[in-house]
């Protein structure tokens, strides 16, 4: 039987905003089957946003949504596990959003590790000003404001939340939609901070100005280009230059941040008990 | 019953006061000179399971107590001048999706990094309109320990109350120096929780005006689902392009303070009955001020003293009231012309006025001031 989204799609909310060919719908297909597997209680789950084309998510999924500032969706996401952490806490978001303006409360929330899954679709691009370059914009590549090509070089955004201290950081791109579901779901329950990083398309403002005929052509190179993990390890440095290595690239347990404050105010409320 | 005294900071006693007013979430950055607050809750809000979280910037810590705030939680957040400035986008936020927060500034001299550790009194303006667009505002301005407690417990029942940010306006003197203070007892003063649901679940708007200008807020997390945007928003609280939808939210959203403005407003009036000269004085000027009113009465000027502790709403209607009866009006403040300006507008010409603006992280003193009115008069 069809799986059946209506359960989680907001009445009279669609059509969305996004353009034909954009891959955000596919991650938010991908983000409601893995919420669904989860048995998530609808009232217990909350979606945040920034700005841009996939922050605009949050709208269309009947959650707790927050669609908030650009680029302020893990600053709020922490405020808000923090108040309640038997919340499950979501955010969505695109490249600029969360790595360029947001890219310090991004890291931050890597470090402290607290328990929210962030999937931040890659589309290299500001798709909704317009097609501006942002930090994940490939070098050389075109943009309305790298008329002459892109002279910076990229984040990736994978290594930041590694290096960062986010404790599962997984990558795969709209093309691969089983394994979005997969690594969300992983994401979810994995206790700790967890980004999903979601290689994307945008056509519209990315693709037409990169020479891609169509977003079938872009979705074919997100097919060639990746490679799983565990392919990659095998594989020498130089051969995977250019490639996607997808999959879950890192995975470890560390103490996470909202039972570690619980653990603070048992210890202080003991104390205080202790003295009378 | 010997009440609980203590000789504390003007800082110290905001902190604790937060705590009293039923504050479980405060977010912060540290920052000169207010970093106090944040301080006293990190040790005081374990202690009674609230949670502190010390952020990376300050828009964060905005952020995350706007967060806190949609959980239920009662919030605060407390910074100074650029901090503050770096907070103005997430304090429109907060405006715009009418979510009840406090947020002190304990004010230095600027622009910029200015004078971190001298007296100022120069955000006035930027406390009504630092963040972009029409909105609404609440600002209050204590001016010694015992009223920073009471004000800041005002603080969050009118935050609560209103359902949007309300800004604690200190200058460094207040949040610094340490007085006596006698701390209320718990019920003693009045604590106000926003307004829940009427409705269920089902028929549940987070902008829904059928009760009135002040929508109920449901805590995100319980039994109640919605959405918040910082886009202009319908009643359902998705965003909406709708003129008259557009128009109608943003003149009830400052509705929301106008019309209550007698409930919000508090000033303090001394000797201002038969006065020829009224000084018009906020937060630690306004000590020097009395002290003047007095010297001055001793001299036999017929001074006196009006001290709006609430400077926005300004109390436009009692202010112009009192320019009709006197003949000058003087405005000391620690900047080169702010509130003085919000005097001029309302007093019409119906009497003399004069700035006094002082900006070298040096008080105002009382000798200024006498100085000033006898230039005046």
């Amino acid at each position: 039987m069809a799986f059946n989204y209506e359960k989680y799609i907001r009445p009279g909310k669609l059509p969305h905003i996004w353009c034909p060919g954009c891959g955000h719908g596919i991650v938010m297909k991908g983000l409601i089957r893995a919420i669904d597997k989860c048995a998530l209680n609808k009232n217990r789950t909350a979606v945040i946003s920034g700005i841009g084309c996939a922050s605009r998510l949050p709208g269309y999924v009947d959650f707790n949504t927050v669609h908030t500032a650009h680029g302020r969706a893990a600053a709020f996401a922490t405020g808000m596990k923090m108040a309640d952490p038997g919340l499950t806490v979501l955010c969505v978001g695109g490249d600029g959003d969360g790595v360029a303006i947001g890219g310090n409360h991004f890291i931050h929330a890597c470090r402290r590790n607290i328990d929210i899954t962030y999937i931040l679709m890659n589309n290299h691009i500001y798709g909704m000003t317009g097609g501006q370059f942002s930090p994940c914009t490939p070098t050389d590549g075109f943009a309305s404001t790298t008329p002459y090509g892109n002279p910076d070089p990229v984040f990736d955004i994978a290594k930041l939340a590694i290096g960062a201290g986010a404790t599962f950081v997984a990558r795969t791109t709209a093309y691969h939609a089983t394994q979005i579901d997969k690594l969300i779901i992983e994401g979810i329950q994995h206790k700790g901070f967890s980004v999903i990083e979601i290689l994307d398309c945008c056509p519209t403002s990315y693709g037409r100005r990169n020479k891609y005929r169509s977003v079938v052509e872009m979705m074919k190179q997100h097919k060639e280009l990746a490679v799983p993990v565990t392919a990659a390890a095998k594989m020498a440095p130089e051969d995977l230059a250019g490639k996607i290595i997808t999959g879950v690239l890192h995975k470890e347990d560390k103490p996470e941040y909202c039972e570690q404050y619980s653990r603070l105010i048992e210890k202080v409320q003991e104390q205080a008990a202790a003295k009378g | 019953m010997t009440r609980k005294t203590a000789l504390i900071q003007g800082n110290e006693a905001c902190a604790h006061a937060a705590v009293y007013a039923g504050c479980t979430f405060f977010a912060g950055y540290p920052i000169t000179p207010s970093s106090e607050i944040a301080e006293v809750l990190a040790k005081e809000l374990p202690k009674v399971g609230g949670k502190f979280i010390q952020m990376e910037d300050e828009i964060a810590a905005m952020a995350a107590i706007i967060g806190a705030s949609l959980c239920g939680h009662k919030v605060m957040d407390a910074s100074s001048g650029p901090g503050m400035s770096l907070k103005q986008e997430l304090i429109g936020y907060a405006c715009i999706a009418e979510i009840p927060c406090v947020i002190v500034n304990v004010m230095r001299g600027g622009p910029s990094t200015g004078m971190p550790t001298g007296p100022s009194q120069s955000d006035v303006m930027q406390a009504r309109w630092g963040t972009h667009g029409d909105h609404a505002a609440i600002a209050i301005a204590p001016a010694s320990c015992q009223e920073i407690f009471a004000e800041t417990v005002r603080a969050f029942n009118l935050a609560e109350t209103y359902r949007m940010p309300v800004q604690i306006l200190m200058d460094e003197i207040v949040a610094h120096m340490r007085e006596k203070i006698v701390f209320p007892e718990p019920g003693e003063l009045a604590i106000v929780t926003r307004q829940a649901p009427f409705v269920s679940p089902a028929e549940y708007k987070p902008f829904d005006t059928s009760f009135g200008d002040i929508p109920p807020l449901a805590a995100m997390g319980g039994n109640y689902r919605y959405h918040v945007t910082g886009l202009n928003k319908a009643p359902d609280g998705f965003p909406t392009t709708k003129a008259e939808l557009v128009d109608a939210e943003e003149r009830r959203q400052l509705r929301k303070v106008e019309a209550h403005a007698a409930a919000i407003e508090k000033n303090e009036e001394y000797l201002t009955e038969d006065a020829e000269v009224i000084v018009l004085s906020f937060g630690i000027t306004s000590r020097s001020a009395r002290f003047a009113v007095d010297s001055l009465r001793q001299e036999g000027v017929r001074a006196g003293l009006f001290r709006p502790i609430t400077l926005w709403p300004f109390p436009e209607k009692r202010v112009a009231e009192v320019a009709r009866k006197t003949r000058a009006i003087v405005v000391p403040e620690m900047n080169l012309g702010q509130l003085v300006y919000e005097v001029e507008r309302v007093v019409k010409g119906s009497c003399r006025l004069a700035a006094l603006g002082r900006v070298d992280g040096e008080p105002i003193t009382p000798y200024q001031i006498i100085d000033k009115v006898k230039e005046v008069l």
